[in-house]
C-alpha cells in the first residue's frame, strides 16, 4: 500500500493520483508554510485527511481544527505577523463566520504572509447556499487565485503564497467542491527542506496594528495601493491561459472548472473560439483583458455563479470605447448551479450553436425510480432521538434545526426540524419564535461540535434574557457530518489528547438549573425527559446523547475478535404494524410486498435500538453473524 | 485513444470510492491517462453516492455528462437504474451488483420497489448491454465492490486494462489482511 504521509515528505519528484485536496498539502510544503489552521467542512476537510497521514512529528507546519474558521483565522493571522508563513482553510460559509477578522487581514501587515483556502460549492452539493465568495474578496482588497484542477491547485497555491510573501499580505485560493475532489495525477517539484526559523519576529513597528479611527486610512491606503500593484502584475503572476485559435469573431474569458468543461463541450462539438483562461480572477489583468477585447468581435464571459468577471469587463470596454459585443449572463438559471459541460453546451447552444455539444437523447423506455434521500445511519442515535422526541412534542410545536447529521431529522417520518439556517443559529432563532407565543412550545436542536464553534452564544442570550425555550443538545461525541474530527469536548485534538471541556460542565457553568441528560437508546426516558424540559416556565436542555454508531462500528471492527451482529425479525409474532420499518425507519428493515419485514445484512449492525420500538415485540436480540468473524 | 466514460453510483457506505480509485489507479497501470471525481459530504450518509472515471487523451473536466457514460458501475439495484437512465449512452453498459437498500419512499409505502427483472426489461427497452453480479457467498458484504470489480475485470470492460493492473491498483490502496481477503475474492471470482 502506498503510503500517502511519506509521499508527500518524498525529497525527490515524483507523479501521483492524487485530489486536489491532497495535491494541496505537497504544495503547502514546498512552499514552507509553517502554520496550517481550519475548522471542517465540505468541499476541504481531506485536506485534513492528508495532514493527518503525515506523523505527527514528522510535520514541517504546526496544523490544528480551530473551534470554528474565525478562530482559525485569527491563529493563522497571528502566525503570519510573527513571520511564518500561514494558511487557514474551511468551506464557503465558514467566511461568514471568518469574516469579521477575515475583512481586516489587508489592512494589515502580514510579514510570513498568508494564504486562505475556500472551499466554495457551486452545485451546494453539501452547502446550505451557493455563495460566492469573490465578493468577499473585492470587499476587502484581496487578490483570489482560481485553479481548475488538481495540477493547478498545486501550483497555484505556491503562486499563492509566493505573492502573499512578497507583499505580505493574504490572497485567496478560492477551490470549488469538484476541484477539491477531482483525482489525476500530478507531477511534484522535488523539496528540500528548509532550517526553521522559529524566532518571534512580531514587531509594532512593522504595523500599524492598531486600525482605530485615523490610524485606518493609511493602511486602507496600502490595501489599495497593493491592490493595484497586483494588478500591474496579473500578466506575469496572474496564471493566465491562452488558447489562440486564430478566431477573431468569437472568443471566451472564463476560468476554475468551468473552463475543463468548456474545452469538454468544443472537444465534442469542435467548435474553435479563442480562449482567456484568467488564473489569477481578482484584480484582474486591465491591459491583457482590453487587448483580447479588441481583437475579438463577440466575447463571451463564461462564468459560474455571480457576474463579477462579466461587469468588470464590460466596464473595461465602456472605459477603453472598445467596440465589441459581450455576452455574460442571460437568465437567473445562468446564475444557479455548477457549470458542468452540460450546463456549458446550454449556454452555448443559446448564443453559438455550432459550439455547443450535442443534448442527450431521451431515454426510449425509462423506469422511474423512488427517490433516495440522505438518512441517518442504522444504529445512528439521532434516529432513536428524533424518534422518542417526537412522542413528547405535540404537531403544532415549533421545531427549529442546527447544523449537523441531525439536520437529516426535518424528514420524514420524523419531521423534527422546521427550518435551518446556520451554524448555532437554532438557539437564537428559537428565542424570537417564542416571543408573544404562549400555544406553541419551540423546541431547537444543535450538535456538540456546533455547540462549540457558535452555539454558545445563543445559550447564554436564551439565559440571559430569560427565554422559553428547550435547547436539545444532540451529543454524539464527535463532528460526524464533515468524518469524524474531534472537538472540545472529545478529550482530544488534532495533535494529541488533551483535557475534555464537556458539554453539560458549560452549561452547568452558566447556571442554566434545567439540565437533563439522557442516553438515546433509553427513547422512554428520553420521551419523558422531553416532556419535562417543555413544561419548564424558561430556558431548558435536554442533552441526547449516544455516540456516532458510524465511528463507533468502524473503531470495533479493526479490533481483534470483533462479532458482527444483527437483529432479526420474530416471523410469527410480527403482526405488520411496520413501526420498524416505517415509523423508526431504520435503513436495515425491508418491507417486503406481502406486508412481512425481513432485516438488510448488509445494513444491521446489531445494535438492537429497534427493539423497544416494536409494539408486538417482534424483533429478536441482535445473535451473531456466522462467519462473519474478523 | 477515443474517450470512454464511466459512471459509479451507489448509496453511501457501499464502498464505491475504493472500487472507484482502484479503477482510476487500473487504468494509469496500464498507461491510459485517467481523471475521477468522487462524492464527499453530507450524500455520503445513506443517500446516493457517485463518483465518476473518464478515460482517454482528450478529456479536460473529470465529470461525466448525462447520457455519454460508455459504462455505468452500480453497485444497488435502484441506483442502478438511476443512474444508467441518466448517464449511459445507448449501447453502453449497465454492470451492477444486484442488492437491493430499500429507499426510504418504499419502506414509508410511498413506491415500489425495483425489482431485478424490471432491471433487465429496462436495459432492453433503452438498448443498454446488462451484466447482473451477485455473489452468495461473501464473507463479508462490504466486499461486493470487489465482486464488481472482478465482473468489469473479467469481462474486459475497460479496454487495455489486465488483471495485473487491477492487482497493481488494489495493492496501492491496500494492506494486510483488507488486501490479502480482497485480492483473494477478486482471483477466485476471475476463474469462476
Amino acid at each position: 500500500m502506498k503510503n500517502l504521509g511519506e509521499m508527500l515528505l518524498q525529497r525527490e519528484a515524483f507523479s501521483e493520483i492524487v485530489m486536489g485536496n491532497t495535491a494541496i498539502v505537497r504544495a503547502m510544503i514546498e512552499a514552507g508554510t509553517r502554520v496550517i489552521t481550519s475548522y471542517p467542512g465540505s468541499p476541504t476537510p481531506e485536506i485534513a485527511s492528508a495532514i493527518a497521514a503525515i506523523k505527527k512529528e514528522d510535520r514541517p507546519f504546526y496544523f490544528e481544527f480551530s473551534t470554528n474558521e474565525k478562530v482559525a483565522t485569527e491563529v493563522a493571522y497571528g502566525a503570519a505577523i510573527n513571520g511564518h508563513l500561514s494558511t487557514v482553510f474551511f468551506k464557503s460559509v465558514g467566511l461568514n463566520v471568518a469574516s469579521d477578522t477575515f475583512v481586516q487581514l489587508n489592512l494589515m501587515n502580514l510579514t510570513g504572509g498568508m494564504v486562505v483556502v475556500l472551499g466554495d460549492d457551486p452545485g451546494a452539493n453539501s452547502s446550505q447556499n451557493e455563495q460566492d465568495n469573490r465578493h468577499f474578496a473585492r470587499m476587502s482588497y484581496t487578490p483570489i487565485f482560481e485553479p481548475a484542477n488538481p495540477t493547478e491547485v498545486y501550483h497555484f497555491y505556491k503562486a499563492a503564497a509566493a505573492l502573499a510573501q512578497q507583499l505580505h499580505i493574504p490572497v485567496i485560493l478560492r477551490l470549488t467542491t469538484h476541484v477539491c475532489h477531482a483525482k489525476e495525477k500530478v507531477a511534484f517539484a522535488a523539496w528540500q527542506p528548509a532550517v526553521f526559523d522559529k524566532t518571534p519576529r512580531f514587531d509594532v513597528n512593522n504595523g500599524p496594528y492598531m486600525p482605530l479611527t485615523s490610524l485606518v486610512f493609511p493602511m486602507k491606503r496600502r490595501a489599495l495601493q497593493n491592490l493595484s500593484q497586483i494588478a500591474s502584475m496579473s500578466e506575469k503572476v496572474g496564471q493566465h491561459h491562452r488558447v489562440n485559435n486564430q478566431n477573431r469573431q468569437k472568443a471566451i474569458i472564463t476560468f476554475g472548472l468551468p473552463y475543463l468543461s468548456l474545452l469538454d463541450v468544443l472537444e465534442e462539438s469542435g467548435g474553435k473560439p479563442d480562449i482567456l483562461k484568467l488564473g489569477m480572477i481578482y484584480p484582474l489583468p486591465v491591459a491583457l483583458l482590453e487587448e483580447f477585447l479588441r481583437s475579438h468581435e463577440e466575447v463571451l464571459v463564461l462564468e459560474e455563479l455571480d457576474d463579477l468577471i462579466e461587469g468588470e469587463v464590460k466596464r473595461i470596454a465602456f472605459e477603453k470605447q472598445i467596440k465589441v459585443k459581450i455576452h455574460g449572463k442571460t437568465d437567473v438559471e445562468s446564475w444557479v448551479g455548477e457549470y458542468t459541460a452540460d450546463k456549458v453546451a446550454g449556454i452555448l447552444r443559446n448564443l453559438w450553436p455550432e459550439m455547443a455539444a450535442a443534448a442527450p437523447a431521451s431515454l426510449a423506455a425509462p423506469l422511474p425510480v423512488p427517490a433516495r434521500p440522505a438518512q441517518m445511519c442504522p444504529g445512528c442515535g439521532h434516529r432513536s432521538a428524533f424518534h422518542a422526541i417526537k412522542q413528547a412534542l405535540a404537531p403544532a410545536d415549533i421545531k427549529v434545526a442546527d447544523i449537523g447529521c441531525h439536520t437529516l431529522g426535518f424528514m420524514p417520518p420524523y419531521n423534527m426540524g422546521e427550518m435551518l439556517m446556520c451554524m448555532g443559529a437554532s438557539t437564537g432563532i428559537a428565542a424570537g419564535l417564542s416571543l408573544f407565543n404562549d400555544s406553541r412550545r419551540v423546541v431547537c436542536f444543535l450538535g456538540d461540535s456546533t455547540f462549540f464553534h457558535a452555539g454558545i452564544p445563543g445559550i447564554i442570550n436564551a439565559l440571559f434574557n430569560r427565554h422559553n425555550i428547550t435547547l436539545i443538545v444532540m451529543e454524539n461525541g464527535t463532528t460526524a457530518m464533515t468524518g469524524h474530527q474531534d472537538h472540545a469536548a472529545t478529550g482530544r485534538n488534532f495533535n494529541d489528547l488533551t483535557e475534555k471541556i464537556p458539554v453539560r460542565s458549560v452549561l452547568e457553568g452558566l447556571g442554566i438549573k434545567h439540565i437533563f441528560e439522557v442516553d438515546t437508546y433509553q427513547q422512554q426516558k428520553l420521551t419523558d425527559a422531553v416532556k419535562e424540559a417543555v413544561a419548564v416556565e424558561g430556558f431548558a436542555v435536554v442533552i441526547a446523547k449516544h455516540p456516532c454508531m458510524l465511528k463507533l462500528m468502524r473503531e470495533q471492527r479493526r479490533k481483534d475478535g470483533f462479532q458482527a451482529r444483527m437483529v432479526s425479525i420474530d416471523k410469527k409474532t410480527c403482526d405488520h404494524q411496520h413501526v420498524c420499518v416505517s415509523n423508526f425507519a431504520c435503513p436495515t428493515f425491508i418491507l417486503n410486498p406481502d406486508g412481512s419485514v425481513d432485516v438488510n445484512p448488509d445494513l444491521c449492525i446489531g445494535d438492537g435500538s429497534c427493539l423497544q420500538t416494536c409494539p408486538s415485540k417482534a424483533i429478536n436480540r441482535p445473535q451473531n453473524r456466522e462467519g462473519n468473524k474478523e | 485513444m477515443t474517450v470512454f466514460n464511466v459512471y459509479l453510483s451507489g448509496v453511501g457506505g457501499q464502498g464505491i470510492g475504493l472500487i472507484s480509485e482502484v479503477m482510476q489507479r487500473s487504468v494509469d497501470h496500464a498507461g491510459i491517462k485517467a481523471l475521477g471525481v468522487d462524492t464527499h459530504g453530507l450524500a455520503q450518509r445513506g443517500g446516493i453516492v457517485a463518483s465518476q472515471l473518464r478515460i482517454g487523451d482528450n478529456i479536460h473536466s473529470p465529470m461525466v455528462s448525462r447520457g455519454k457514460a460508455d459504462l455505468v458501475v452500480a453497485l444497488e439495484r435502484h441506483e442502478a437504474v438511476r443512474a444508467a437512465g441518466e448517464y449511459l449512452k445507448k449501447n453502453g453498459t449497465l454492470v451492477y451488483y444486484n442488492t437491493s437498500w430499500q429507499p426510504l419512499p418504499v419502506r414509508m409505502k410511498k413506491a415500489e420497489e425495483i425489482k431485478t427483472a424490471q432491471v433487465a426489461e429496462f436495459c432492453q427497452g433503452n438498448g443498454f448491454r446488462l451484466i447482473e453480479v451477485f455473489q452468495s457467498d461473501l464473507p463479508d458484504p462490504r466486499m461486493q465492490n470487489m465482486a464488481l470489480l472482478a465482473a468489469i475485470c473479467k469481462n474486459n470492460l475497460l479496454a487495455g486494462v489486465r488483471k495485473e493492473h487491477y492487482i497493481a491498483a488494489m495493492r496501492d490502496l491496500m494492506s494486510g489482511k483488507m488486501l490479502e481477503a480482497n485480492l483473494g475474492l477478486f482471483e477466485r471470482l476471475l476463474l469462476v
